[in-house]
């Protein structure tokens, strides 16, 4: 009955990896963490990504990439949100994105990337620290 | 203009992110969600609601998306509210519907939100109902609810459709025998769906004998085999919905309607009283002091509650 704010998270895989074992375990991670998880499979264009993240009114979007076309996805998803005006919407990502791309992701709004073989527990420690408190 | 007064007019001009926000309101209960509904009532009554339940992977959210495909084809506009369980233990949900609704996602004239059921049974109904109102209200000529047929709280929810279609799909075991008891009942169409596998004929005939038990019912409701992977079969489901819209324009409708209304508002006066009365109580600090007196096995809480009702609101001293 009280007003109570589920931290509800997009985990999106864009680009065109074939499998998605990586996003799903995050997936559950969190959603064992109490989170509300919308996961929409695999092969997403930043088109869907931002539309399902806008319609689910998400405060969280996680991003799964293994193909290594995140300097040209990462930055497309990251100027739709900008152009829909979801700029308060906390984005991270991770899979595998070498470490010289690292500052430039961050420089367009990537808040966090994490590598492969991170424990969930910090990436749900990441989540609740920096999840936006709207309403 | 107040944000209120915006999110308003955005969901009565159709746009998606008002919409968006309107249904996290309600979700979460929030103080004001209840000032949106009361100004979006008068908007709302024009959408069809169709109630998609059955059993845990038998092809629902394929099965609706191909059905959204065909109504985008005749031009309607549609939302989806696809409610997925919340764990009783942790408290999260997977909400995983959109991945077989994926050719939806860019269509503008498709509305998709995943709600979790999160933990307060009435809640959910009520949260169900309020985010097909609102897009009800923002113009979608058809509201899709699907749901798990699992237990009572899903068929509450699934109860705001006018038309309720159960799916199905042959070979799914035993629980499903069990679950059937339950959606027998509320089903207006049943749908075996996978009609590529094996047994679904034999699925098909189960079913229609079990209906031949109640044969004086006015609507007899029809069995569809589909195919949700390939789209067969769906223009035939469509076809039995529109018959049983029909069938309920002609008479029943306005009965039906009433006994939702009804049920409705006895759903929201308990709540509203009851969260006030306890406010208040908790408020004075004699909440408490009832609590000690259940905790000491002096009373119990069926005879407080009595001499409560006696006391606040008939206004006799007990
Ligand atoms: N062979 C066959 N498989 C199907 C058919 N329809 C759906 N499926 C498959 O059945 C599985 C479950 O489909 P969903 O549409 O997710 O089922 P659901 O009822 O929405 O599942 P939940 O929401 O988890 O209860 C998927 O792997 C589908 O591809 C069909 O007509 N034939
Ligand atoms: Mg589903």
């Amino acid at each position: 009955m009280s007003e109570e704010r589920k931290i509800k998270v997009l985990i999106a895989k864009p680009g065109l990896d074939s499998h998605d074992r990586g996003a799903k375990v995050v997936a559950r991670a969190l959603r064992d963490a109490g989170m509300e998880v919308i996961y929409t499979g695999l092969r997403q264009t930043p088109e869907q990504i931002v539309e399902t993240a806008l319609q689910e009114d998400v405060d969280v979007i996680g991003l799964s990439i293994l193909s290594g076309a995140h300097m040209t996805l990462f930055p497309r998803i990251m100027e739709l949100l900008k152009e829909k005006g979801m700029t308060d919407v906390l984005v991270f990502a991770g899979g595998i994105i070498p470490d010289e791309d690292v500052p430039k992701l961050k420089e367009i709004g990537i808040k966090e990337i994490f590598g492969p073989g991170t424990p969930t527990d910090v990436i749900i420690k990441f989540v609740r620290e920096n999840a936006p408190k709207r309403r | 203009m107040d944000e209120i007064q915006k999110i308003v007019e955005g969901v009565l001009k159709g746009e998606k992110r008002s919409i968006a926000r309107a249904i996290t309101l309600i979700e979460n209960n929030h103080p004001d969600a209840a000032k949106i509904i009361s100004q979006l009532y008068p908007f709302t009554g024009k959408a069809y609601v169709i109630g998609v339940t059955g059993p845990a992977g038998s092809g629902k959210s394929t099965l609706i998306q191909k059905m959204v495909q065909e109504l985008r084809r005749m031009g309607k506009t549609v939302g989806i509210v696809a409610v997925d369980p919340t764990s009783p233990f942790t408290g999260g949900a997977f909400l995983g519907d959109r991945i077989r609704m994926q050719a939806l996602s860019l269509d503008e004239g498709v509305f998709i939100r995943s709600m979790a059921s999160r933990e307060s049974v009435g809640g959910l109904a009520k949260a169900t109902k309020d985010a097909v109102r609102i897009l009800d209200a923002s113009g979608k000529d058809y509201v899709i609810v699907e749901t798990i047929g699992a237990g009572q709280l899903e068929i509450d929810v699934v109860k705001v459709a006018h038309t309720i279609v159960v799916v199905l799909a042959p070979g799914l075991g035993d629980e499903i025998q069990a679950i059937k008891a339950g959606l027998m009942e509320i089903g207006d169409i049943f749908v075996i769906n996978k009609a590529d596998r094996e047994n679904a004929d034999k699925a098909v005939i189960d079913l229609l004998s079990a209906f031949e038990l109640n044969a004086e019912k006015k609507w007899k409701p029809p069995v569809v085999k589909t195919v949700a992977l390939t789209g067969e079969g769906v223009n035939e489901l469509l076809n039995e919905i529109e018959r049983h819209r029909k069938f309920l324009e002609s008479g029943v409708f306005e009965d039906k309607r009433r006994k939702l209304v009804e049920a409705e508002l006895t759903e929201a006066i308990s709540r509203k009283v009851a969260e006030t009365l306890v406010l208040k109580l908790k408020s004075e600090g004699e909440f408490q002091k009832l609590v000690e007196q259940i905790m000491e096995r002096k009373k119990d809480p069926y005879t407080i509650a009595e001499e409560l009702v006696k006391r606040k609101i008939e206004g006799k001293e007990a």
